[in-house]
C-alpha cells in the first residue's frame, strides 16, 4: 500500500488531466467568484445593506427556522431509527422502508399538499365551511407550513444516518449494559446514544444545510428566511446590491454549516473503526408499548407519505371530474428528464478529472483541488442563480438566458455531489490493472479506456443518477436561468401552487414523485450525506 | 447495439433543448401582464400575421429592473407592462426608443408619455373590492387613507408586489408627499394585513371571506364572477381625486436596442387595433381608442377621477416606491 502511494507520489499528473481539473474547479468558483466582485463594487451601498436591522431579523428567522426543523428531525429521525432496528416492533422490516420513503417528496411538493389540505382554499376549508360554517382554519402560512414542509421533507435524513449507524454499531457494549441489569431506556440514554451521536449529529447538520439553501418551501409557506428575500428583493427591488449581499450572508451562514458537518462526519468515523462482529443484538420487547410505538410510526408514514399522495389526488381527482382543463405536464416532463440526464453526464464529465487527480496523484496540490470541489456545496441554488443571472447579462449575453447557462448553474450545483461520487468509484478500482495493461504494451489512454473505465462504470452510473434526481428537483436556479417558455415539471409546481391552482400543481407534483420514486432503492442504500441535494 | 441506442436515446434527449434554445428568430416579449390575460391576444397576432412571438412573464417592475440590467443586451423587443410606472422607469433608462405618431395618437393624451416612448393600451381604476356578506357599501371608507385604520386589522388582503399597487404608493407619494405617505404604509403594514401573489389572489380571498376588503384593479372582479357566479364581492370606487382611485394604464414601449422594431411596432398596432376589444371584453379593462365601448357594466371612464398626477410622472418614482415598499416591511 505504501510502496503504491509512493509510487503515486512520483508521478506526475499528464498536463492535459491537470488542466481539465483546473478548469472544473474554476468554473465551478466562478459562481461565488462574481458574486464577490459585485458585491465588492457596490462599496457603500453594501455596507449599507449589512448595516440595515431588517438583515439581523433576516438571519434570525432563518436560523430560528433551520434549528427548529433540526431538533424536530432529530426528534422524529433518531426514536424511528431505533424503532425499527432495536426493538421488536410488529413489522419493521416494512417500516424501515416506509418512512425512508417521504425523501422522494421534495420540499416545495410538501408545501403544495400542506397548503392544499390545510390552506385557506384547501381541502379542510372546503370541508368545514359547508357543515359547519366554519369560516377560517388555524394559519398554515409563515412558520408553521415552512417548518411542518421542510420537516416532513428532511427527517429521513437524520433517520437514514442513525439506522445506518445503529446497524454497525458494536452490539457488545449494548449488550454489556443489559447484563448489567439496566433498563431499556436507560441503555439507549447511556450507551446507545452515545455510540451513534456523530451520525445523529451528521444528519442533523444535513438537515440544517437543507434548510438553509431551501426555497421552495419557505416561498410558498410566505416565510421571510434568506432565500426568499433574496429572490424577493432581486424581484421586488432595481437596485439589486441588496440581493447580492444577502446571497453572499447566506454562503457564509452555509459554509459555517458545512465546516461543522464535515467535523461531525470525521468523528463519526472514529467510532466506525472497530464494528466488531457483525451479529444482531436481541431486539428490546416493547410489550404494551408497542401500541403507541406503531402508532407513532404509523402517524409519521401517515403524515410525510399518505396525507401528501392522498390530498395530490384529490385535486388531481377534482380536476379530471370538474373537467378543467389540466394543462399538459408531458412537456415539463420531458423537459425535465431532458436537461437532469444532460446535467447528470456534465456533472460526472466535469468531476472524474478532479477526482481521477485526487485519488491517482495525491499531493497538496490535487487535495486543494478537490477541496475546493467539495466548496460548491456552500452555494445554495439561489445564490448560484443570482450570481450567473448578474454575470450572463452583462458579460456574457450570448448565453443569456440560454439552456447552456442553466447547464452550467447545475453543474456547479451539484458538482460536490457528483465528485463523492466519482471519487468513490475510482477508489474501488486498483491502479495496479491500468499498469498491467500499460505493461502489456497499451498506451496509457487505451489502458485506462478498455481496463479502468469499465470497472467505474457502475459506480459513476450511480452518482449520475443521483445527480439527475437532484436536477429533477431543484427549483430555484431553474426558476432564474430558464429560457423563455423552457417549463419544468418543478417550475410547473411552483407556479400553480403560488397561485393557489392546486389542481393545475397537482399532476407536475405526482409526476415529480413519480419519477423519483424508483430510485428509492438507491436512495436507502447509499450513503446519505451524498443524497443532501436541496430544493 | 447496446451503444447506438444509446446514442439515440442522447440524442433524442436533446431534440426538445434544441427547441427550446432556437429562439432567435422570434419577437420577444417581456410581459408584466399575466399569462392567463393576454396570452390568446398573443397567439392571434402570430396566427394572422406569422410573426412567431416568445414571451416572458414577470411582475412588471420585476421586468423593468432586468430589462435595466440587461442593458442594450436585452433579449426583450417590446415591454407590455401593466402599469405607466415600469415603463417610465424603463424610458428613464433611455432604453425605449420614440413612437411613432401613427400608434401614439391614437389614444388620448392623458393615457401616454409625453416624451413619446410609451403608449397606454388599456384603462383600469384602482379599487377596495369589499365582500358583500361581511360589508355593505356604507361601511367603507372614500379614501384609501382610511384603510390603514385600527378597525380594519386582520381585514385587507393587498399584492405588495403587483404593479398596480406600487404605481397607487407612487401616486400617494406625489399627492400627499413621502411622510404621509410612508405613515400610512407603516400603519398598513402594522395592521396585519393578509398579503397575496397577485391581485387575483386577494379578490378571491375578499370573495371567500378570508379578508373583507382587498385592494385591487378593478377588472379582476368580473374573472372572479365568471368563475364563481353570485359570489358575495363587489367594487367600491374611491372618491375623486383620492390616491386610492387612480386610473392607470397598461401599456407597451418599443426597446432602443430592438433587432426586430417592425414586427414590435405591427404587434403594437395590433394591440391598439384588434387588441381594444379584447380589453373591453375579455378583461373588462377600459379601451383607451375611441369609438370601441368598455363594457356596460362599468362607470363610464370620463366619470373616474384619480389624483391630479400626470401618469408620467409614475415612472421616475417607481425605485424609490420598492425601496420604501421594502423599508416598512410589505416586501421582505
Amino acid at each position: 500500500m505504501s510502496e503504491r502511494a509512493a509510487r503515486g507520489r512520483a508521478r506526475r499528473p499528464p498536463w492535459a488531466l491537470l488542466a481539465a481539473g483546473v478548469i472544473a474547479v474554476a468554473a465551478v468558483a466562478l459562481p461565488l467568484a462574481y458574486l464577490v466582485v459585485r458585491v465588492g463594487g457596490a462599496g457603500g451601498d453594501a455596507l449599507d445593506v449589512l448595516g440595515r436591522a431588517r438583515l439581523g431579523s433576516l438571519v434570525l428567522d432563518t436560523a430560528l427556522l433551520a434549528l427548529a426543523v433540526t431538533g424536530g428531525a432529530v426528534a422524529i429521525g433518531v426514536p424511528l431509527a431505533w424503532l425499527v432496528t432495536r426493538s421488536d416492533l410488529p413489522g419493521r422490516r416494512v417500516w424501515a422502508v416506509l418512512v425512508a420513503l417521504p425523501l422522494v417528496v421534495p420540499s416545495y411538493v410538501a408545501a403544495l399538499t400542506l397548503l392544499a389540505a390545510f390552506g385557506p382554499r384547501g381541502m379542510l376549508q372546503r370541508a368545514l365551511e359547508g357543515p359547519f360554517g366554519v369560516e377560517r382554519v388555524p394559519e398554515v402560512y409563515g412558520f408553521p407550513g415552512a417548518f411542518g414542509a421542510l420537516l416532513l421533507a428532511t427527517y429521513p435524513y437524520v433517520y437514514l444516518l442513525t439506522a445506518g449507524a445503529l446497524r454497525t454499531a458494536d452490539p457488545s457494549l449494548e449488550e454489556a449494559a443489559r447484563g448489567l441489569g439496566r433498563r431499556p431506556l436507560a441503555v439507549f440514554g447511556r450507551v446507545t446514544l452515545p455510540l451513534v451521536a456523530p451520525s445523529v449529529a451528521a444528519g442533523g447538520l444535513l438537515v440544517c444545510l437543507y434548510v438553509l439553501s431551501d426555497f421552495g418551501a419557505v416561498s410558498l409557506m410566505r416565510y421571510d428566511s434568506l432565500t426568499r428575500a433574496i429572490f424577493v428583493q432581486y424581484r421586488s427591488l432595481f437596485d439589486r446590491t441588496p440581493a447580492a449581499v444577502l446571497a453572499l450572508v447566506l454562503v457564509v451562514l452555509t459554509a459555517l454549516v458545512l465546516v461543522a458537518e464535515a467535523r461531525a462526519r470525521g468523528r463519526a468515523r472514529v467510532h466506525r473503526t472497530a464494528p466488531g462482529a457483525p451479529r444482531a443484538l436481541t431486539p428490546v420487547v416493547l410489550g404494551r408499548w408497542r401500541w403507541p410505538a406503531l402508532a407513532f410510526a404509523g402517524g409519521v408514514v401517515a403524515f410525510a407519505l399518505a396525507v401528501p399522495l392522498a390530498v395530490l389526488g384529490y385535486w388531481f381527482a377534482r380536476a379530471v371530474s370538474l373537467g378543467t382543463a389540466i394543462e399538459a405536464a408531458w412537456g415539463p416532463a420531458l423537459n425535465s428528464v431532458a436537461i437532469s440526464a444532460l446535467a447528470a453526464g456534465l456533472v460526472c464529465l466535469a468531476a472524474f478529472p478532479v477526482a481521477l487527480l485526487a485519488v491517482r496523484y495525491p499531493s497538496p496540490g490535487t487535495r486543494g483541488l478537490e477541496l475546493a470541489g467539495y466548496g460548491a456545496n456552500a452555494l445554495p441554488g439561489i445564490v448560484i442563480a443570482l450570481s450567473l443571472v448578474f454575470f450572463a447579462a452583462r458579460y456574457a449575453s450570448p448565453v443569456y438566458q440560454t439552456i447552456g447557462l442553466l447547464l452550467f448553474a447545475y453543474v456547479v450545483r451539484f458538482y460536490a455531489q457528483g465528485l463523492a461520487a466519482t471519487r468513490a468509484a475510482i477508489v474501488r478500482v486498483d491502479p495496479a490493472l491500468e499498469e498491467a495493461a500499460r505493461g502489456l504494451g497499451r498506451s496509457p489512454i487505451t489502458a485506462f479506456a478498455s481496463v479502468t473505465a469499465p470497472l467505474v462504470g457502475s459506480g459513476l452510473l450511480a452518482g449520475a443518477t443521483l445527480v439527475f434526481l437532484s436536477t429533477m428537483k431543484e427549483l430555484p436556479a431553474t426558476l432564474l436561468l430558464r429560457p423563455i417558455g423552457f417549463e419544468t415539471l418543478a417550475t410547473e409546481v411552483w407556479r400553480a401552487t403560488s397561485v393557489g391552482a392546486y389542481s393545475q400543481a397537482s399532476v407536475p407534483a405526482l409526476l415529480l414523485v413519480a419519477a423519483a420514486a424508483p430510485f428509492v432503492y438507491l436512495l436507502t442504500g447509499r450513503r446519505v450525506s451524498e443524497l443532501a441535494a436541496h430544493d | 447495439m447496446s451503444r447506438l441506442a444509446a446514442a439515440t436515446f442522447l440524442a433524442a434527449l436533446c431534440v426538445p433543448l434544441l427547441a427550446a434554445c432556437g429562439g432567435d428568430d422570434a419577437l420577444t416579449v417581456y410581459s408584466g401582464r399575466s399569462e392567463s390575460l393576454v396570452a390568446p391576444l398573443f397567439e392571434q397576432f402570430s396566427d394572422e400575421t406569422g410573426i412567431d412571438v416568445e414571451v416572458r412573464y414577470g411582475d412588471s417592475a420585476e421586468l423593468a429592473a432586468t430589462i435595466a440590467e440587461e442593458g442594450d443586451g436585452s433579449p426583450a423587443d417590446l415591454f407590455f407592462a401593466q402599469d405607466a410606472g415600469a415603463l417610465g422607469s424603463v424610458a428613464g433608462e433611455g432604453l425605449l426608443a420614440e413612437l411613432d405618431s401613427a400608434l401614439l395618437e391614437r389614444v388620448p393624451e392623458r393615457f401616454r408619455d409625453p416624451e413619446r416612448r410609451w403608449v397606454g393600451l388599456s384603462g383600469r381604476a384602482r379599487v377596495v373590492a369589499y365582500n358583500t356578506e361581511a360589508l355593505t357599501e356604507d361601511d367603507l371608507p372614500g379614501s384609501i387613507l382610511a384603510y390603514a385604520d385600527e378597525e380594519w386589522r386582520g381585514r385587507v388582503g393587498l399584492a405588495p408586489t403587483n404593479a398596480s399597487f406600487q404605481a397607487m404608493v407612487s401616486a400617494m407619494r406625489l399627492q400627499e408627499g413621502d411622510e404621509r405617505t410612508r405613515e400610512w404604509l407603516e400603519a398598513l403594514a402594522a395592521n396585519e394585513p393578509r398579503l397575496y401573489e397577485n391581485n387575483l389572489m386577494s379578490l378571491e380571498a375578499a370573495a371567500s371571506g378570508e379578508v373583507d376588503v382587498a385592494l385591487v384593479n378593478h377588472y379582476y372582479l368580473y374573472e372572479v364572477l365568471a368563475e364563481q357566479p353570485g359570489a358575495p364581492i363587489a367594487n367600491h370606487f374611491l372618491e375623486s381625486g383620492d390616491p386610492g382611485a387612480l386610473v392607470n394604464v397598461a401599456g407597451a414601449g418599443i426597446l432602443v436596442d430592438s433587432d426586430r422594431a417592425e414586427d414590435a411596432e405591427r404587434l403594437l398596432d395590433y394591440l391598439l387595433d384588434e387588441g381594444q376589444p379584447f380589453f373591453a371584453q375579455e378583461t373588462a379593462e377600459y379601451p383607451l381608442v375611441s369609438g370601441v365601448e368598455p363594457s356596460e357594466e362599468l362607470p363610464p371612464l370620463a366619470s373616474l377621477q384619480g389624483p391630479e398626477i400626470e401618469l408620467g410622472a409614475l415612472g421616475p418614482q417607481l425605485a424609490s416606491t420598492l425601496e420604501l415598499l421594502n423599508e416598512v416591511g410589505l416586501t421582505p
